[in-house]
């Protein structure tokens, strides 16, 4: 498929997922998991970092129309973002394997470990600035970090039940270097 | 010159990220004076209509719990009725005086709209209600909404063509004053942000008389809600030591969790209200 239409496609079926669905999950009236940003972590590894920030700068505007308070989770997006390139780099096993493959997976990263320290910290930056931002009206720090810890790992928890439920085929481009 | 186009060009991606992230944090921090915005209506009605088609389906999930509410609202209506009471006295006869009730409009303060709920939020810090009913059918700004039950929700902060948006109880910048039934004591609503239906209220002196159970109803002060409308049951007072004032909370009288259907209450003589307000403030500046 388009990788065009494949992206718009997905960037769609995140935001209805996220509002009508999990949304509506509150465990013990605090840990509502977020998913939606799967989007970003999901770009291609070519994608310009300029136009990554603006693609995440849009996800994270249409999830705060849901919500009629603008700019929590665009922030928390555009952080992530901006984060991801760097840890691609520090994550990626050898020279060039960024262009043997499209997008960031198990696979494409060379193994469980590496891919699950990759979605980890994305997931603890993007909650932890998102609740920060909340935090900043209420200031009761243990409720944040308690918060934050809880939900990153339901978060994270869905996060790899999606990856299994959904294998997205990568293939293995050669002569591309 | 060279220097600042070199720098803007190995910097570019570093000086976007602060942009954007500015720009979000410029949202949050500026919202209310933001809110009025040609943008937000757009996206309200986009947003809404898509919150419209998905409670379609799942309203049919809760269409016993909302006939129950109903019948229990319709109870209660039925119970008031001026036909239902007996008048034993045959040297006093009953006359409702038609003239002041509804013959002349200006009489009339508030007018009761029905809306049905397309989205509601209970989980985040800042919840709201969306309502499929906008300004074209006769909602404006500020008007106060209730449920079936006449336990308030909240007031209306936006409004565009098909929709309107609620700010809830539930909401850190919701501050609607209630009052003691028993002692007629008024007090500030607050919420702290994390479980829903439990609510503070604060300013009620330590010298009052207060006791789990009591009823905490609306002071009607304000032009939106009005006077004695339910706002919840009181669940836990504790004595605060910094402040000469109780710590009260309490259960909220509308359950958040199970919302459908609302009344959008208009109060048809709050302009006049403002205006004499606005002269008062205009003779002491």
């Amino acid at each position: 498929m388009n990788l065009f239409v494949k992206n718009i496609i997905r960037f769609s079926l995140f935001i209805l997922v996220q509002v009508f669905v999990l949304d509506n999950i509150h465990l013990h009236q605090m840990v509502t998991p977020y998913v939606y940003f799967l989007f970003i972590i999901w770009l291609p590894f070519r994608m310009g970092r300029t136009q990554q920030m603006l693609l995440a700068f849009a996800l994270g505007f249409a999830m705060d129309s849901f919500r009629h308070h603008p700019g929590f989770h665009t922030a928390a997006c555009v952080l992530i973002a901006y984060i991801r390139p760097f840890l691609i780099n520090l994550l990626i096993p050898q020279e060039g394997a960024d262009s043997n493959y499209e997008e960031p997976s198990f696979k494409s990263l060379g193994g469980i470990l590496p891919y699950l320290v990759f979605i980890g910290v994305l997931t603890f930056i993007h909650h932890g600035w998102l609740f920060l931002l909340e935090a900043w009206q209420f200031g009761n720090i243990w409720y944040f970090l308690v918060k934050t810890m809880l939900t990153t790992l339901l978060s994270l928890f869905l996060i790899i039940i999606a990856e299994m439920l959904f294998t997205r085929q990568q293939k293995f481009k050669t002569n591309t270097v | 010159m060279r220097n600042i186009f070199l720098f803007l060009r190995r910097y570019s991606n570093l000086i976007l990220f602060l942009l954007l992230q500015g720009f979000s944090i410029y949202l949050i921090v500026h919202y209310s004076r933001y809110h009025n915005a040609v943008f937000s209506k757009t996206s309200n009605q986009v947003t809404g209509k898509i919150n419209q088609q998905y409670n379609r389906i799942t309203s049919y999930f809760r269409l016993k719990k909302t006939n129950d509410s109903l019948v229990a609202a319709n109870e209660k209506l039925y119970n008031t009725l001026k036909a239902d009471f007996n008048f034993p006295d045959t040297t006093s006869k009953f006359i409702i005086d038609s003239l002041k009730v509804d013959s002349l409009e200006k009489f009339r303060k508030y007018r009761y709209y029905p809306a049905k709920v397309v989205y509601n939020s209970v989980a985040s810090q800042n919840n709201f209600i969306v309502l499929g009913r906008g300004a074209s059918q006769n909602i404006k700004q500020g008007m106060g909404v209730i449920d079936p039950n006449s336990g308030v929700v909240g007031v209306v902060t936006e409004v565009s063509a098909g929709y309107a948006v609620v700010m809830s109880l539930l909401h850190k910048d919701s501050h609607l004053s209630g009052k003691l039934l028993k002692g007629g004591e008024t007090g500030t609503l607050n919420w702290d942000g994390k479980t829903p239906n439990i609510i503070s209220l604060t300013g009620i002196p330590k010298g009052t008389k207060v006791a789990k159970g009591d009823t905490i109803i609306s002071s009607g002060f304000s032009t939106s809600i009005p006077k004695g409308m339910m706002m919840g049951m009181i669940d836990e007072v504790k004595s605060d030591k910094s402040t000469n004032n109780h710590l009260i909370k309490f259960k909220t009288a509308a359950n958040f969790y199970n919302i459908e259907f609302v009344y959008v209450i208009e109060n048809l003589q709050s302009e006049e209200i403002k205006a004499i307000l606005e002269k008062e403030k205009q003779k002491t500046q």
